[in-house]
């Protein structure tokens, strides 16, 4: 009897101390927010990826010495899908299981488009860093996506400032070679959809897969035709053996190619064939060949020298750029509404005036963008750097 | 540009990828007339043929003829040891059996080159210039001719191998009968683990061939050592000559079918040709009909 006394004021004091030792970390520490980030770190997109990985974990390192969001210091999840769309969905499932408040990514179009509906169903923003419109857009009803954002500036801009591009250089026959996947399929649509627009006829339409090796035979039915300009529409390896092939034809026309090459793999993998590429690009790899009246120098020449100086050796590039946008939107909002998932998504749809990396962002409740085909800026690749063409 | 002219373009590169498949090819045949299985993990010493020699020059320093070697004498070394450890011990070799243990040695290289290089893609140097060769108004890269010429000459020194040499007539014998060869003193199992290392030698050659044109990753493997099926299979399994035949006719084909009808389903080429050859001449074009004693 004595025995069970003793053990039951046991157990009592125990208990009690547990509980307050439990509510006094409670009340010391303010929960982190929790953000989550599904990048293609490896595999194909790498790239892309690496940039946008060393950005969040910059700009997270950078908030938390600030002492966080208004004292909740933030917690970065971050999640590699290795450039593949089913572990996109994995990883996305498992971010959500782990209650985050937020998600960010992923890096291509076609590693992002699968996991949307898991965003849509677990109710919190996801702020993408992929090109496509039908990210922000569902194609089949045209309505914006509540939960979804972007900071990547859309293809459809990227066309458009391609056409105008023709248009200004007397080109208005244009050969396409997309590749076979999410980002290719979406190009190519708005490269057909937008070229009656510009008055630029299409005399060619040629495909190739994601893993092909060799696109001779494309190009050289490509050169049979009377195009004056290739388009070029892919990223990873595919744009580095068109760029190869194209030269070593000795094809003449002016090879044009998708802002997904503004990469340094990109020239490492091309090497000389990339000279004369005109591409559009986001303005970030030109910084320091802007005007300075420009409204968005300032912030890319400050995130080009920090991220430069932090990973010694790495080339600041466009996708750390979007990774940057998408990182800074998302707080700013979390800073006005709190962990909130519909708050903050309120919040994020009121961005306004942000001069970004990517471009200048009025966001709204039917765009999910914010951004104008003026975020874009045509380069040319010459020796290996990118030369703006002004 | 003539039609002539398109023709003749799209017949270099078929001829160029045709080679590579050609090559690949072999490595199966060779494994099959000394064993009966197909070693599914050729096309994984097409890949390290490439991948090898993408690193090492960096690494190394050395010149490009160097890392070459290196990397083929490497891959070669790999084949033996697979076939030591993964082959050699097997308790029921059956040929089932056997062709399963080879996907997961296939499986297993793919991991660890992934896990050792990494996912990314690596170009290597070309062997000698870029500066494309015009013949008429076709275009012929130098790496391509370096392919077309380093194939041919493989196959003329496995041609006086097998015709002239004691260790090539033994790989004969086990083809034909491996009961008699064993009887007349051939070492049946030297002759299995020779075949191993000649795939694999043969196959990162054509690693190292091709890895200029197309870059090299850790999954190239699996397509092209598909592909190398399937030009096996079209020629004759078993038949050297066949092997050769098979991939240039695959090569051939897919880059027509690419030029003249849908760049989208080149893949579908050679498998669907597999397929048909399959059903209607599983022999192949020079297979020998295998009789049942």
């Amino acid at each position: 009897m004595k025995k069970l006394v003793l053990l039951t004021v046991i157990l009592i004091f125990s208990g009690i101390a547990f509980l307050s030792v439990a509510t006094a970390k409670k009340i010391t520490l303010k929960k982190p927010y929790k953000i989550g980030a599904v990048l293609d770190v490896t595999g194909g997109a790498s790239g892309l990826g690496e940039p946008e990985k060393q950005t969040l974990m910059m700009l997270t390192d950078d908030l938390n010495a600030k002492g966080g969001i208004n004292g909740h210091r933030i917690e970065l999840l971050l999640e590699d899908n290795e450039s593949n769309p089913d572990n996109s969905i994995t990883k996305a499932k498992k971010l959500v299981g782990e209650k985050v408040i937020a998600v960010i990514g992923a890096t291509q179009s076609g590693t992002t488009m699968p996991f949307l509906p898991v965003i849509a169903e677990a109710k919190i923003p996801l702020v993408s860093v992929a090109a496509s419109w039908k990210i922000v857009t569902d194609p089949d009803t045209k309505k914006t996506r509540q939960w979804i954002f972007k900071t990547a500036q859309s293809d459809s801009l990227a066309v458009s400032k391609i056409y105008e591009y023709c248009n200004k250089n007397n080109i208005s026959k244009v050969a396409l070679i997309t590749v076979s996947n999410g980002f290719g399929d979406s190009g190519r649509g708005e490269l057909l959809r937008l070229a009656p627009d510009f008055k630029i006829t299409v005399v060619a339409d040629e495909r190739f897969g994601e893993q092909d090796a060799d696109m001779t035979a494309q190009l050289t039915k490509i050169k049979g035709k009377d195009a004056q300009a290739v388009i070029c529409w892919c990223i990873q390896k595919g744009p580095a053996i068109v760029a190869k092939n194209f030269k070593d034809l000795g094809m003449t026309q002016k090879l044009i190619m998708s802002h997904g090459i503004a990469n340094q793999n990109f020239l490492n993998l091309a090497g000389d064939a990339a000279n004369g590429i005109v591409l559009p690009a986001g303005k970030l790899i030109v910084a320091e060949q802007l005007p300075d009246s420009d409204l968005q120098k300032q912030v890319l020449i400050a995130y080009k020298t920090e991220f430069e100086s932090k990973y010694k050796g790495a080339r600041v590039s466009t996708f750390g750029g979007h990774a940057y946008d998408a990182f800074t939107i998302l707080t700013n909002a979390l800073k006005k509404s709190g962990a909130e998932p519909e708050k903050m998504r309120a919040e994020i749809e009121k961005t306004n005036n942000f001069a970004g990396c990517s471009g200048i962002f009025n966001m709204s409740p039917t765009d999910h963008e914010g951004m104008t085909k003026d975020a874009f800026v045509m380069v040319q690749i010459k020796d290996g750097k990118w030369d703006l063409i002004k | 540009m003539e039609w002539h002219n398109q023709l003749a373009q799209y017949l270099v590169t078929g001829v160029t990828t045709g080679a590579i498949y050609a090559l690949a090819a072999l490595g199966f045949t060779i494994i099959y007339n000394s064993t009966e299985i197909i070693n599914l993990a050729q096309g994984e010493f097409v890949m390290l043929g490439g991948m090898i020699a993408a690193s090492i020059l960096p690494l190394l320093g050395v010149p490009l003829w160097m890392a070459v070697i290196i990397a083929i004498a490497a891959a070669t070394v790999v084949g033996m040891i697979f076939e030591r450890l993964a082959i050699r011990p097997v308790k029921n070799p059956s040929v089932l059996n056997l062709i399963i243990i080879t996907i997961g040695g296939s499986i297993l290289i793919k991991g660890v080159a992934m896990l050792i290089w990494g996912k990314d893609d690596r170009p290597l140097r070309a062997f000698t210039s870029t500066q494309p060769i015009h013949v008429f108004s076709t275009v012929i890269t130098p790496q391509s001719i370096w392919i077309m010429a380093g194939t041919l000459l493989a196959v003329v020194l496995l041609h006086l191998f097998y015709e002239y040499s004691i260790t090539g007539k033994a790989l004969r014998a086990c083809a034909y009968n491996r009961k008699a060869a064993r009887l007349c003193g051939v070492s049946v199992e030297r002759m299995v683990l020779f075949s191993f290392g000649l795939s694999a030698m043969l196959g990162a050659f054509a690693g190292v061939l091709v890895a200029p044109i197309t870059f090299t990753s850790y999954d190239v493997g699996t397509m092209l050592g598909l592909k190398g099926f399937c030009a096996a299979i079209l020629g004759g399994l078993g038949s050297n000559p066949g092997a050769v035949l098979g991939g240039l006719v695959i090569g051939t084909l897919e880059s027509l079918g690419a030029g003249y009808l849908s760049s989208g389903y080149k893949d579908a080429i050679a498998f669907s040709i597999m397929l048909l050859v399959l059903y209607f001449k599983p022999a192949g074009i020079l297979g020998k009909q295998m009789e049942k004693v």
